[in-house]
């Protein structure tokens, strides 16, 4: 066996993305972008949004996130999320439509510090997806 | 007796609602085929959620202030149940079965003297529990808009679940559902969902692991999630259950319509051979007295 662990991307309609030669993964955990490679210690995490990064043998992918929480065990890495969208497929119009979503969210001023961070934090993503 | 001219316009009439609960069966069996493959598809989510919140709690270590969510107000006073129908009906049993698993949990709670309140999502729910219950309900959600569960729409649910237990407005939260199991079988569940009922086995508790940041913080991020995720879950069932259910009714009146049709055309062939046999006894008898 080489270096390569089992990824598991669900989202609660269906299992979105499972591969089995993943080199690295790096995921946008809640305090900071976090690179995982095999045989990486158990841990539970959350997400803020941005962008999971894939690097596999059958090639590289990215994903853009709005939320999620990961779990790494046993070198399976799940991570749970209610929006995810390939980069490859996000066109400019749904991109446009997120991104509007997101700053209108953002420019809200009753909304709790977090709240506001977390919309920031969205559309700073997709500004730098461009 | 009818005349042969109802009887013939009846055959007619039963014929045309054979062919409306045909097409609805067919229909429902379509919408069936993706209600299941979606509810099949949704499953590991909400398995793998509970899982992460199954070790969660093993490891968090100050049980004593651990998330309300997780360990409820301390109080068993007023209970809320989100009764989850369909906005449709001729759908068999599907609606009763899931109210009269409520009925009979409210009269239980109701004994106890304990306060009840009631959200109904789904209008059917709603229109068999007002009669009995309408001034315990307090919200009535409806998705009629909506083709499919979407879990937009759970996330809706679950908001209104979180805000008013952040409120303080009950202490337990139950949901009502019809877990699906095949296309005869649906199960009337009760779940309760807050606090949060993990008696399940704790047996995988010497997995440590690492959490980041720590897991209050996790815990409570994670919670509201979980509420949005098992109403999906519930939805998913429900409206896989649905049209199942559905199926199966409307298989039993084509059925039930195809009996009725034999009945009333060998009933009237009978009287239209009485009435050539009565014809022939007239033209006869009238033929001998000339």
């Amino acid at each position: 066996m080489g270096e390569e662990f089992k990824i598991e991307i669900v989202n609660p309609e269906k299992s979105f993305l499972v591969k089995e030669d993943v080199l690295e993964v790096v995921v946008p955990a809640f305090e900071g972008e976090m690179g995982i490679l095999k045989d990486h210690i158990s841990i539970i995490s959350f997400l803020k949004p941005g962008i999971i990064k894939v690097f596999s043998k059958s090639g590289d992918e990215n994903y853009y996130v709005e939320d999620g929480i990961i779990e790494f065990k046993n070198n399976n890495l799940s991570i749970l999320t209610s929006t995810i969208f390939s980069v490859a497929d996000l066109d400019k119009s749904k991109q446009g439509d997120l991104l509007k979503k997101a700053e209108a969210e953002a420019n809200k001023s009753e909304i709790s510090d977090q709240a506001k961070y977390l919309a920031d934090q969205k559309v700073e993503v997709l500004r730098s997806i461009n | 007796m009818a005349s042969l001219d109802d009887l013939k316009k009846r055959i007619a009439s039963v014929k045309s609602t054979q062919k409306i609960t045909k097409a609805m069966k067919m229909v429902a069996a379509a919408k069936l085929r993706r209600a299941q493959e979606s509810a099949e598809r949704g499953r590991p989510y909400s398995e793998k959620m509970n899982n992460i919140i199954l070790n969660l709690s093993n490891g968090i270590s100050d049980k004593e202030n651990a998330p309300k969510l997780l360990s409820g107000t301390g109080e068993n006073k007023v209970h809320l149940c989100v009764v989850m129908t369909s906005d449709r009906g001729l759908c068999g049993g599907f609606n009763s079965n899931i109210i009269k698993k409520a009925k009979s949990y409210f009269s239980k709670i109701l004994n106890e003297g304990k306060q009840l309140k009631i959200i109904t999502v789904g209008s059917k729910g709603n229109d068999q529990l007002k009669r009995v219950y309408g001034d315990k309900i307090i919200e009535n959600i409806s998705f009629k808009e909506s083709k499919n569960a979407n879990y937009f729409d759970a996330d809706k649910v679950g908001r209104i679940i979180i805000e008013k237990f952040e409120a303080g407005e009950f202490d337990i939260c139950t949901i009502f559902y019809n877990q699906f199991k095949n296309v005869i079988t649906q199960i009337p569940q009760a779940q309760q969902i807050i606090p949060l009922n993990n008696e399940e086995d704790h047996n995988n508790s010497d997995e440590s692991y690492e959490f980041e940041p720590d897991e209050d913080e996790i815990l409570s991020n994670l919670l509201p999630k979980n509420i949005s995720t098992q109403i999906f879950k519930a939805m998913l069932e429900n409206s896989a259950s649905e049209q199942g259910s559905r199926m199966s009714a409307m298989d039993n009146a084509t059925r039930n319509a195809g009996e009725m049709v034999d009945k009333l055309t060998i009933e009237y062939n009978r009287s239209r051979q009485a009435a050539i046999t009565k014809e022939l006894i007239e033209i006869i008898s009238g033929a001998e007295s000339l």
